[in-house]
């Protein structure tokens, strides 16, 4: 199996006396889907966070392509390669595509003017690349884009910066049918190009569809990670509620002493 | 890219299940592709709810045709250049006021604030620029408390070129250079700057709502401005010239011409340059013949006001009064600067994206207190400049300068003009073509002998009529 480009090693987390992440280890694969899943509260957040570099970790290691690296900022991260689709997708609905794919890192020409003609190509090469043709025009205001078309602005920002690992924060829990398709193709895609995707979903038919591995976390803790053809629903079920299933997951001891 | 068969498999499953997508390359988004087309999706834009600067558009025309059959000579030469000189200092207050909407924010010192810039400027030219003897020695030193406080601020945020506004302001009243007109004005620009930066950490850093600072401010500055004026009424600037001329005096006929050949040129030499290019590279752009209609629409609007302005329009035979009031092209220079800022750089898109939406500009990298911050600075600078114009008007700095209904004013030129009191949505030109509005009225109304009783009902009314055209236009946005 291909090295892991971003690699966790016994990551905690405390806020106060709320200790949120417990030794976690997490590998993220280039070129593969990996489902984090686990209970409201299990800390899937606070995890992404703090690869966002969002929240600092107290202690554990952070190895992005097998070498050890700080975070410490959002900046930080996005020069490393990651980036973070978040739940609410922080779109901003009076700017148009291009404008909210380039928010923060706009293009200048020479005289400190704003480079619209390459944003907007590079905007539509992008959408181009990852086969969206629900987009009509780069141009159209957010605030006139569908919900999954939202989505699909969201995650082609998080692709347009050559990123090498995409976290996507339930990326089709307001979705319809259809939408929820396309989303989930689009992730596919996303992975098929070589990134690393890390995937937070509730959806376990979506989780089953498109990962390749589970990483289930419970109250804190890393469960398990599975390869996805090798488990069931019902066991991931199981992972998530209780923390262990069969002979995989915590031992008893911690998971009661997480509780 | 222009190749459909290049499309990956995963593409055409999706072009099957989902008829009516657009071309995945993206080959047909260019834009509107004539006249015709671009005029159907305004109207559809202005259906949705998007009215942008159409109602004040209309009001000019409306009020207009009103005043005019009430008397005609609301339309008369000399009531024309009298017109856009009262519009002036709302135009400047409400160009400023846009960058603080823009955020979602109010400002409501900006009127007394540009009293306490104005005075500190007519003190400076009136009293050999010695502000310690003019306000005593403890006034003096808190002036200069506020200055210093406002570098720390701006330095701390890295508000560059406020800071050295504010520094080299310190260093004309100190040096009592401030007996000299120009670097007066220069100091009533730097005390807004200052002012605003106080405003703005009070907002964005202390994240005190800016209604309740700004209310309170516009009760302190009046204050502050009666200290500064002490015993007297007013402090008057009839006789420093260049403050004097701003809004008395006018730019020779010449002049005039040959400023809109260069305006109008460079406005339409540019536009349909961006046309033609974005067209070539197959961007988004207007189509050409919109481009050159809109062109030309400029040219004679403002061909026809620069004609009727430099008629003689004198009262008497033996003083010629005639050409295009110094402020206007102040204005247009204040108009085109912002415009450029809050379209073309990084600085404005910043503003719209925090006022859009705070938390996706903050997670973008955005330091979005300090784009918060600087939005008041810009607010109260702008209201330094209009200090000058108002002083000029007016003659001097009375002990009531803008504490009546400029603030109010100005807001309601904004909001009239088109830019949302909820942040995110408006331009720098809706400030002036709002204050177009705004002084219509008083105006067409004291040429019919109404008092001041009718004027502010019916600005309130036109205020409350935009404001509810801004709501309502906000909630069909958000359900279409």
């Amino acid at each position: 199996m291909a090295e892991p480009i971003l690699e966790l090693r016994g990551v905690n987390k405390s806020f106060g006396p709320v200790h949120v992440l417990h030794d976690v280890d997490l590998h993220i694969y280039p070129g593969e889907v990996t489902a984090l899943v686990g209970d409201n509260g299990a800390g899937k957040s606070t995890l992404v966070k703090c690869l966002a570099g969002i929240y600092s970790i107290d202690s554990g290691e952070v190895l992005f392509e097998g070498k050890p690296v700080h975070i410490h900022g959002p900046a930080e991260a996005a020069a490393l390669g990651i980036e973070i689709v978040y739940q609410d997708l922080a779109l901003c609905d009076n700017l148009d595509i291009v404008q909210n794919m380039f928010l923060g890192r706009e293009l200048h020409s020479r005289f400190g003017a704003l480079d619209e003609g390459t944003m907007e190509r590079k905007a539509r090469e992008t959408l181009a690349s990852l086969s969206v043709r629900t987009v009509k025009s780069v141009r159209q205001l957010v605030a006139s884009l569908s919900g999954g078309q939202r989505q699909t602005v969201a995650i082609a920002k998080a692709v347009l910066w050559n990123s090498r690992v995409v976290f996507l924060d339930e990326p089709t829990a307001a979705l319809g049918v259809a939408q929820t398709r396309q989303v989930l193709d689009l992730v596919r895609r996303l992975a098929d190009a070589g990134l690393g995707v890390g995937l937070i979903s509730h959806n376990m038919n979506d989780v089953m569809e498109v990962s390749d591995h589970v990483a289930a976390l419970y109250l804190g803790r890393m469960a398990a990670e599975v390869p996805s053809g090798q488990t069931s629903v019902s066991q991931v079920v199981e992972l998530i509620t209780t923390g262990r299933s069969g002979d995989i997951g915590l031992s008893t001891a911690a998971a009661n002493a997480s509780m | 890219m222009t190749d459909p068969n290049l499309t990956t498999p995963a593409a055409d499953v999706a072009a099957t299940s989902a008829q009516s997508t657009a071309a995945v390359d993206f080959a047909n988004d260019i834009g509107p592709r004539n006249i015709g087309e671009s005029f159907r999706l305004y109207t559809q834009r202005v259906r949705g709810g998007e009215v942008g600067a159409l109602p004040a558009v209309a009001g000019v025309v409306i009020l207009a045709i009103i005043f005019y059959s009430a008397n005609s000579l609301f339309l008369s030469k000399s009531n024309f250049a009298n017109f856009l000189t009262q519009a002036a200092p709302i135009a400047v207050l409400a160009m400023g006021s846009i960058f603080v909407l823009l955020m979602g924010e109010i400002d409501l010192s900006i009127g007394t604030a540009s009293g306490v810039c104005a005075a500190t400027m007519a003190l400076g030219v009136t009293r050999n620029g010695d502000l310690n003897a003019a306000l005593g020695t403890p006034t003096y030193l808190a002036l200069l408390l506020l200055l210093v406080v406002a570098i720390g601020i701006t330095a701390r945020y890295r508000l560059w070129i406020a800071t050295g506004v504010i520094v080299l302001g310190g260093i004309f009243i100190v040096t009592k250079l401030t007996q000299h007109a120009p670097a007066a004005i220069f100091v009533s620009i730097a005390v807004g700057v200052a002012i605003g930066s106080l405003i703005g950490f009070l907002v964005a850093h202390v994240g005190i709502p800016s209604f309740i600072v700004t209310l309170a401010l516009f009760l302190a500055w009046q204050g502050v401005l009666l200290k500064f004026i002490g015993q007297g009424a007013a402090i008057s600037t009839q006789r420093v010239d260049l403050i004097n001329k701003i809004e008395n005096e006018n730019l020779s006929a010449t002049t005039g011409w040959v400023l809109w050949v260069v305006a109008v040129g460079i406005y339409s030499a540019y536009t349909i340059g961006r046309s033609l290019q974005r067209r070539r590279a197959k961007l988004t752009g207007e189509p050409i013949d919109l481009v050159v209609l809109r062109a030309l629409l400029i040219a004679v609007v403002t061909g026809i006001a620069i004609y009727v302005l430099n008629e003689n329009r004198g009262r008497t035979v033996f003083a010629k009064l005639q050409g295009v009031p110094y402020v206007v092209p102040i204005i247009f220079i204040l108009l085109v600067v912002g415009t450029i800022v809050l379209a073309k750089t990084r600085y404005g898109r910043y503003v719209y994206a925090v006022g859009g939406n705070t938390e996706a500009a903050r997670r973008a990298g955005i330091d979005v207190k300090r784009i918060r911050l600087s939005v008041f600075v810009i607010a109260s600078a702008m209201a330094g400049v209009a200090g000058v114009i108002g002083a000029s008007r007016q003659g001097g700095v009375p002990s009531d300068f803008g504490s009546h209904t400029d603030q109010l004013y100005a807001v309601g030129a904004a909001v009239i003009g088109g830019t949302s009191l909820f942040g995110g949505r408006g331009k720098v030109r809706d400030g002036v073509i709002g204050a177009l509005v705004i002084a219509m009225i008083p105006n067409g109304l004291g040429l019919k002998n109404l008092g001041s009783s009718y004027e502010f009902m019916i600005t309130g009314l036109v205020l409350l009529l935009a404001a509810s055209v801004d709501a309502i236009s906000r909630r069909r946005t958000a359900t279409s």
